[in-house]
């Protein structure tokens, strides 16, 4: 089966064009980063790119428009926002799920928001390599569709080398469940992708895909299209 | 997982998971286990001065009897070795030889750090460049004391950004780590970990003024930044139905007054925060009380009316801190005197005062002052 390559883009402007140039280079889904003021699982590219969101007006709403205008650019790949949960909490729980679909989401992911909690919000869940059996048990049971493998006891960034906790902790997983395991954090060169991906089925890219969406579609494009190579080469 | 209501809870990424059950489960463990809470005893007595002295301030407030805790006189000057000692203690048995911390008026930093080499531990204190330019002497005392002070020079540069940034160090470090938090903030179980170890001050006044008095005080004041001098106060009064609790929070960062429900830092509390749920700056001379969010138990003490919440000014604050060296011969911390500047104001006749900490730190600052 085709590796899945999932881009993640914060929300602006140029986004919908950005998730254009992606899809046409070759993501199989897009997440779209709803900015936070504290967001705590993220390093410094994301965080840096949450606040220049914030300061161009990013709030929820816009970032609903945003998704709308994305889902209108491409197709029906995938759309998932990404954010954190107290943006929810103001917005209001079941609202933020009805206008986000209703935008044009498939799917959730709220990173600072743990199985078992708040079991009524559907979400794609993230579990580390800290994480219990029973608790990547729980996570995989909650999830909805496939499952976020976070490949490095850290924050996101990209990392010089690929974890080398991934593959022991794909293994566990694999034992643990069916669903599908996607890994991300710490991914950012095409080396990095088809190695995650080897033991995985698909790979999350969000710090070096925001690099290098800074310098344009075209850019990006050419970006994935190399991710997207590697991970066929398998 | 502990709630306080509607407050509190673990909104955290699931890398913490398991590092905040293993700490549950050891503080569980260890607050019904006699050599802990021994060692705690002693450690307090010996190390910090407990008890520290109840002293009335009469020349302060002439017309009420106000009693001052005196948590300025523990060692490194402020409530904060409490909470600090106790969980190094937790963090031993844990097997951490890593600690990392956050701080705002670097009151906090300095316990931990002192702490840190107390027990010849590794200490990493997360601090934000701007709180590092107004509390400068507690930025050198970190480095006397062998820790390293990380600047956190985006966003506010202040205690909000030193916190995630110390949370994101854990997410990392976080098998070798132990994080002290430095207030009844944060995921289940910081806030009743922090309470109980500060609960101390309130167990003691209480026995205090009960000896003088005779009686139990009208109301129990203190300030409020993450809420944890005033937590460990209000515990120890908190059955006692007729005792006023009364907080004092920086008006510039009123998250109990003028906060909304919002997550911040892995609890949901009444915090400082826009529509979009987006934190707000919080604004306050005071660097231990600039803080958007506050411990969620003080969320639903608010709620159910157990508690009270009121502001101070700067320059109310600052008229206080002046006050009370003049009259009394104690230099207190700006932090504590908001609580300080609310003591005219209130009704209550018979007034013990939480007096978190003294003011050396805030001399250059203070003394800036236009
Ligand atoms: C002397 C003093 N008092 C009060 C505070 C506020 O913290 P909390 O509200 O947790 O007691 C600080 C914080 O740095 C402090 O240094």
């Amino acid at each position: 089966m085709r590796k899945q390559l999932v881009i993640y883009l914060m929300a602006g402007r140029d986004t919908p064009d950005l998730a254009a140039a992606a899809v046409a280079g070759g993501a199989d889904m897009i997440e779209i980063g709803f900015p936070f003021s504290d967001p705590l699982a993220d390093g410094p590219v994301i965080r840096a790119a949450a606040e220049s969101a914030l300061a161009a007006g990013m709030r929820t709403a816009a970032c609903l428009e945003c998704l709308a205008k994305t889902r209108a650019r491409v197709g029906d790949t995938p759309l998932i926002p990404m954010t954190y949960a107290s943006l929810l909490e103001a917005y209001g729980w079941e609202r933020f799920v009805t206008d986000a679909r209703a935008a044009g989401a498939t799917g959730l992911i709220i990173a600072d928001l743990p199985a078992g909690e708040r079991t009524d919000v559907k979400r794609i869940q993230l579990v580390a390599p800290t994480s219990t059996d029973e608790r990547i048990a729980l996570a995989a049971v909650e999830t909805d569709g496939w499952l976020y493998l976070v490949t490095l006891t850290g924050t996101t960034g990209a990392r010089v080398e690929l974890s080398t906790a991934l593959d022991a902790f794909a293994a566990r997983a694999r034992r643990l469940t069916d669903k599908p395991l996607y890994a991300g954090f710490g991914i950012s060169t095409p080396a990095q992708a088809a190695a995650a991906a080897s033991v995985t089925d698909g790979i999350v890219v969000g710090s070096r895909a925001i690099l290098v969406a800074g310098q344009g579609a075209e850019a990006l494009n050419d970006y994935v299209a190399a991710l997207r190579k590697a991970l066929d080469s398998l | 997982m502990t709630t306080y209501g509607e407050w509190g809870g673990r909104y955290v990424p699931e890398t913490l998971i398991p590092a905040l059950d293993e700490l549950t489960d050891a503080w569980n463990e260890a607050k019904q286990d006699p050599s802990f809470l021994a060692e705690i005893e002693a450690l307090g007595r010996d190390y910090t001065g407990r008890p520290s002295p109840l002293t009335r301030a009469e020349r302060y407030a002439p017309d009420k009897r106000l009693y001052l805790k005196r948590e300025d006189l523990n060692h490194t000057g402020a409530h904060k070795i409490n909470n600090a000692l106790g969980q190094l203690v937790l963090a031993r048995r844990l097997g951490k030889k890593r600690i990392i911390a956050e701080t705002g008026a670097g009151q906090h930093g300095v316990a931990t750090a002192t702490a840190c080499a107390r027990f010849g531990l590794e200490c990493v204190v997360f601090m934000g460049s701007e709180d590092m330019r107004r509390q400068a002497p507690n930025v050198e005392r970190m480095g006397l004391l062998g820790a390293v002070v990380v600047p956190v020079e985006f966003g506010t540069k202040t205690l909000k950004e030193a916190t995630s940034e110390a949370i994101r160090d854990w997410i990392t470090n976080v098998e070798t780590t132990h994080y002290v938090i430095g207030s009844c903030v944060g995921p289940a179980p910081y806030p009743e970990l922090v309470r109980e170890l500060q609960a101390v001050i309130g167990r003691e006044a209480r026995e205090q003024i009960l000896a003088v008095e005779g009686r139990l005080p009208d109301a129990v004041l203190a300030c409020v930044g993450g809420g944890s001098n005033a937590i460990g106060m209000f515990a120890g009064f908190i059955d006692d139905a007729d005792v006023d609790l009364v907080g004092v929070e920086a008006a510039g960062a009123a998250s109990l007054g003028s906060g909304r429900a919002a997550i911040l830092h892995g609890a949901r509390s009444s915090t400082l925060a826009d529509s979009d749920g987006q934190i707000a700056d919080a604004h306050s001379i005071s660097a231990g009380l600039d803080y958007p969010g506050v411990g969620p138990e003080h969320a639903y003490l608010r709620d159910i009316g157990r508690a009270r919440y009121i502001t101070a000014t700067d320059d109310e604050a600052l008229a206080a801190f002046h006050g009370l060296a003049r009259t009394e011969g104690i230099i207190p911390a700006l932090e504590s005197s908001h609580a300080l500047a609310r003591v005219h104001d209130l009704d209550a006749e018979l007034i013990v005062l939480c007096l978190s900490g003294r003011g050396d730190k805030d001399l250059d600052h203070v003394l800036s002052q236009p």
